[in-house]
């Protein structure tokens, strides 16, 4: 699926990122921490979070993620968004909690990586 | 040898914000020099790691990268306050993070778990009231 379907899926609002929606994900991952991020090494994946800060652009920049869904109604500052931005990174909103916005793009075929250890 | 290329940069404490910079500048470099995605990715993530710990936990330092032929060396050298016992800080969900660390997405006891099984090599020495120093080793 690509990150449009990602975006209608959950009928998320697009921040920014809009020359990149064609492309395909392959993988999510749903967490707040980040180095449970850090601990999951999968090509093109999506990350859905609840943290809103400069480290989630950082985490998604070195696991070159290339989508961040903002979920339960979280919105980036300015700096978050630039920084995003500059590295490529489509982000999206979405007012949906975790466990729901997770069940909606799992619904449409979308996975996780395998079970941790 | 002519061909090792060698990155410094000061890593400082508390600052958050900031707190990665060190590690994205050192993933630009190595996308430029034409580094494999994956050994890329690698690198930065443990950098990452890293350098969260000594912005986290430490009274600052700094990181130097060498980008040799055959491999990448990470070493991450703080001032202080050192760790205890080395062992148990290296198991995976140990943590002395405080509340407010975990709040931004830190602090799961997972950073020296991620570091190791990144790179191929990780040796972690600390004296405590002198600092830590983290040798990490990728191999290209
Ligand atoms: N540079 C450092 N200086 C002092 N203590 C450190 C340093 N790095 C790690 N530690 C200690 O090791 C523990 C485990 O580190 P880590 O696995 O990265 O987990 P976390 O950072 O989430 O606590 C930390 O909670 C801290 O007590
Ligand atoms: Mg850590």
């Amino acid at each position: 699926m690509t990150i449009r379907d990602v975006m209608d899926a959950l009928g998320a609002r697009l921040i920014t990122g809009e020359e990149w929606l064609e492309r395909e994900v392959h993988v999510a991952c749903g967490s707040d921490m980040m180095s449970d991020v850090l601990a999951f090494l999968k090509d093109q994946s999506v990350l859905l979070t609840g943290l809103c800060n400069p480290q989630v652009i950082r985490t998604a920049e070195m696991m070159d993620i290339i989508c961040i869904v903002f979920v339960r109604g979280k919105y980036p500052d300015e700096t978050i968004i630039e920084m995003a931005k500059e590295r490529g990174i489509v982000l999206l909103a979405s007012g949906h909690r975790m466990f729901s916005a997770c069940g909606k793009l799992y619904e449409k075929g979308l996975r996780g990586g395998a079970p941790y250890r | 040898m002519s061909d090792v290329v060698t990155l410094r940069y000061d890593v400082i404490p508390g600052d958050f914000i900031k707190a990665g910079e060190a590690s994205s500048d050192v993933k630009k470099k190595l996308m430029d020099i034409g580094i494999s995605p994956d050994v890329i990715r690698k690198t930065a993530i443990a950098m990452y790691e890293g350098e969260i710990n000594m912005v986290i936990h430490s009274l600052g330092g700094y990181a130097e990268i060498s980008i040799y032929p055959n491999e990448i060396t990470i070493l991450l050298v703080d001032n202080g306050p050192g760790i205890d016992n080395v062992e148990q800080a290296m198991s995976a969900g140990f943590t002395t993070a405080p509340d407010d660390i975990r709040e931004l997405g830190f602090g799961a006891g997972m950073g020296f778990p991620n570091m190791k099984k990144y790179t191929d090599e990780m040796i972690v020495e600390s004296q405590p009231g002198i600092g830590t120093r983290v040798m990490m080793k990728v191999n290209i």
